[in-house]
C-alpha cells in the first residue's frame, strides 16, 4: 500500500508508472492531451519541423486552437493561424479548431470532452491550469515543451508540494468562484503558491457548480501555482457524462495526504472582489471600489466566458442600459456558448442594453484586438490579468471582477455591485 | 560558462506582458521581439541594452503568460543572464529549454545596483559584483536542468534519448 498521497501526487504516479511519488521527485509522465494556440503553437511547429521527426506521437492527443488573435486581426496573425491549419492538415491532427469551430481553448476543450478527470494535460498557454477543476493535472508550459511532447508523448515534472485551501461558510449574493479565487490571490499574493499545487476543498467547493470551479482553477497561475486542483465528485462526473469519448480514471486525495500548508477561508463575509491595477493580488471588496469611473467593460474569456457567466450578466443587464460613454463588450467563449445565449434570448438583452456582442476570441483579454484601451482609459473585465498594458496602452488600467459586478459597472459607469441598481 | 556584463535593474513581479507585450506576439521572429523587449517597463530598454548585459530583478520574475517569446526577446536583445530571488515556474522552464541562463539569488538581487559590472560563473553559480567586489552564491541548478544545458536544451536532449532508444 502506497503512502497517502494528494490528488496531484496520485495522478503523476499513475502517469509515471510508479506506485508512489513524493514532492521534489522528478518524474517523466505520459501526456493525455497537449495544447497549443495561434500564438504559441507556431514556435512549437517550427521546432518540431527543425528536428526532422516526421509525425507527431498521437494525432488524437494534440489540440490546436486558433483563439488568441482570431478572427485574424492582421496579416501576421493570419500567417500564424495558417501555420496551425497547414500543420494540422499535414499531420492529421484531429482536434484542430479554426474559424467557426474555434472558441476560447480552456472553455472549448472541456466542453468537447477532450480533457477528463485524472488526465495529465500540458498546454502552451498559462491558463491550461483551468482543467484542474475536472481533477486533471494540467499546467502551462512553453512552446519548446509542447514541441517535445508532440514528439515523445511525454513530459517531465518535479512533483510539487501541495497547499490545501479549505473554503467554509455561505456565499453571499453575487459572490462566485471568481470572488473566491480573487480573494485567495489577494491573501497569498501573486507568488503565494509558486511552484506548488493548489488544492481547492471544503463544503463551499463541494456545492460550487462546474463553471465556477473552472474559474477558480483558471486563476491558480495568478498565484504562481503549477496546478489548481479540485477533487472530482458527482458534479464533475455529471459534467463529463455525455462529453467523454474515452476511458478515464478519476483520482482524489487520500485521507492523511501531506500538505505544505493548509489555508482556511471562511467565505461568509467575503463580498464581490475587485482586483485593482496592476496585479491580481491587489484585491478589495466592491464596496471599496465605487469611486472608480470606467470607459469599458469586457465580459468573456477563459475565466468567465461560459453560459453561466452570461446568464448572470444578462440577469443584471435585462431591461437596463449601458451608461453613456461606456463600451460594454460581451464575448461568448465558444460557438456553443454563443448559440445557447442566442437561444435563451441573452444576446437580444445584451444588444438592447447597448452592448457590443463579438465572436468567441481571447482578443481584448491580452490586448490583442476587439477592445483595446487608449491611454488613461479604465476597464472592468471578467478576465484574469490586470498587468500594465494588458488590454492596450501602457497607461490604461484593468480592474478584474465577476460577471455580475462587470455588468452592473457597465450600467453605473463606475465600478459597483448589482445591489446599487 | 562565464558571463560578464553591465546590470539593468527591475523590480518585483516583472510579468511577461512587461517583458514582451502581447501586441507584438503576431510574430515569433527573435530580432523583431528584441526590439520591444521590456518596452512597457522601460520604453528605452531595447535601445540602451548592450550585448552581454545582465538583468537583475526582484522576486517572481516572468510571472503571467507561458509565452516563450519572453525569454526569446530577452536573449535576442543581447541579455546574457537574468538574476532574481525567484522566477515564475513557466518562465524558469522556458529559460532552460531555450538556453537563457538564469540564476536564483536573493542576496545578489538585493545588493547589486544598476550600472554595476557583474561576472557570473555559470558552473559554480558564483556571482561577483566587480564594481563592489562582493560575491554571492546562486541556488544550485538542479541536476536534470544541468543535463538539459549539457545537451544544448530540451530538444537536443530528447533527440539524443530518442536516438539511444
Amino acid at each position: 500500500m502506497a503512502r497517502p498521497m494528494t490528488i496531484a501526487e496520485k495522478i503523476l504516479a499513475a502517469h509515471a508508472g510508479l506506485e508512489e511519488v513524493s514532492p521534489g521527485q522528478l518524474v517523466e509522465v505520459d501526456v493525455d492531451m497537449a495544447l497549443g494556440n495561434d500564438i504559441t503553437a507556431p514556435i512549437a511547429i517550427k521546432i518540431f519541423r527543425g528536428t526532422g521527426v516526421e509525425s507527431v506521437f498521437d494525432k488524437e492527443k494534440i489540440a490546436l486552437v486558433a483563439d488568441h488573435f482570431t478572427p485574424n486581426k492582421d496579416i501576421k496573425s493570419a500567417e500564424q493561424a495558417k501555420m496551425l491549419r497547414d500543420f494540422a492538415l499535414e499531420q492529421g491532427i484531429v482536434h484542430h479548431y479554426d474559424g467557426g469551430e474555434a472558441g476560447v481553448e480552456h472553455v472549448l476543450l472541456p466542453e468537447r470532452g477532450l480533457v477528463l478527470p485524472g488526465d495529465v494535460v500540458i498546454g502552451a498557454d498559462s491558463h491550461t491550469c483551468t482543467y484542474g477543476a475536472l481533477g486533471a493535472f494540467s499546467t502551462g508550459v512553453g512552446s519548446t515543451d509542447l514541441a517535445a511532447t508532440m514528439i515523445t508523448g511525454k513530459t517531465w515534472f518535479k512533483v510539487p508540494e501541495s497547499i490545501k485551501f479549505v473554503y467554509t461558510g455561505q456565499l453571499g449574493e453575487w459572490v462566485s468562484g471568481k470572488d473566491l479565487i480573487l480573494y485567495t490571490i489577494g491573501r497569498i499574493g501573486v507568488d503565494g503558491a509558486l511552484y506548488k499545487a493548489m488544492e481547492f476543498t471544503g463544503p463551499v467547493i463541494e456545492r460550487l457548480p462546474m463553471a465556477e470551479r473552472f474559474t477558480m482553477s483558471n486563476m491558480a497561475i495568478e498565484a504562481g501555482g503549477k496546478v489548481g486542483l479540485i477533487n472530482p465528485d458527482q458534479v464533475t462526473l455529471d459534467y463529463v457524462k455525455g462529453r467523454a469519448r474515452r476511458e478515464f480514471t478519476p483520482h482524489v486525495s487520500d485521507t492523511g495526504a501531506e500538505y505544505s500548508e493548509v489555508v482556511e477561508i471562511d467565505c461568509t463575509s467575503i463580498e464581490p472582489q475587485v482586483a485593482f491595477p496592476h496585479l491580481p493580488e491587489n484585491t478589495k471588496g466592491v464596496s471599496e471600489a465605487r469611486d472608480v469611473k470606467i470607459d469599458q467593460v469586457v465580459i468573456g474569456s477563459c475565466t468567465n466566458g461560459r453560459i453561466e457567466d452570461l446568464e448572470v450578466a444578462e440577469r443584471v443587464l435585462r431591461g437596463r442600459k449601458v451608461a453613456k460613454g461606456v463600451r460594454l463588450i460581451v464575448l461568448p467563449a465558444t460557438p456553443a456558448v454563443y448559440g445557447e445565449a442566442l437561444a435563451r434570448g441573452y444576446i437580444k438583452s445584451f444588444l438592447d442594453a447597448g452592448a457590443i456582442v463579438g465572436p468567441p476570441t481571447c482578443g481584448p483579454c491580452l490586448g490583442g484586438h476587439m477592445g483595446i484601451l487608449a491611454a488613461g482609459e479604465r476597464a472592468v473585465a471578467t478576465t484574469n490579468r490586470n498587468f500594465v498594458g494588458r488590454m492596450g496602452h501602457p497607461e490604461s488600467e484593468v480592474y478584474l471582477a465577476n460577471p455580475a459586478v462587470a455588468a452592473a459597472s457597465a450600467v453605473l459607469g463606475r465600478i459597483g455591485s448589482p445591489d446599487e441598481l | 560558462m562565464k558571463i560578464k556584463g553591465k546590470v539593468w535593474k527591475f523590480g518585483d513581479n516583472i510579468d511577461t506582458d512587461l517583458i514582451i507585450p502581447a501586441r507584438y506576439l503576431n510574430t515569433s521572429d527573435p530580432a523583431e521581439l528584441a526590439k520591444h523587449c521590456m518596452e512597457d517597463a522601460d520604453p528605452a530598454f531595447a535601445s540602451k541594452v548592450s550585448k552581454g548585459d545582465i538583468i537583475v530583478a526582484g522576486k517572481n520574475f516572468g510571472c503571467g503568460s507561458s509565452r516563450e517569446h519572453a525569454p526569446i526577446a530577452i536573449k535576442a536583445a543581447g541579455v546574457s543572464a537574468v538574476v532574481a530571488p525567484s522566477f515564475a515556474r513557466i518562465f524558469y522552464r522556458n529559460a532552460f529549454n531555450m538556453g537563457l541562463p538564469i540564476f536564483e539569488c536573493p542576496e545578489a538581487a538585493a545588493a547589486i545596483e544598476e550600472g554595476h559590472e557583474v561576472e557570473i560563473d555559470g558552473d559554480t553559480g558564483t556571482i561577483t559584483d566587480l564594481t563592489t567586489g562582493e560575491t554571492f552564491k546562486a541556488q544550485p541548478i538542479p541536476p536534470f536542468m544541468q543535463s538539459l544545458i549539457a545537451d544544448g536544451g530540451l530538444i537536443p536532449h530528447i533527440m539524443k534519448k530518442r536516438k539511444a532508444a
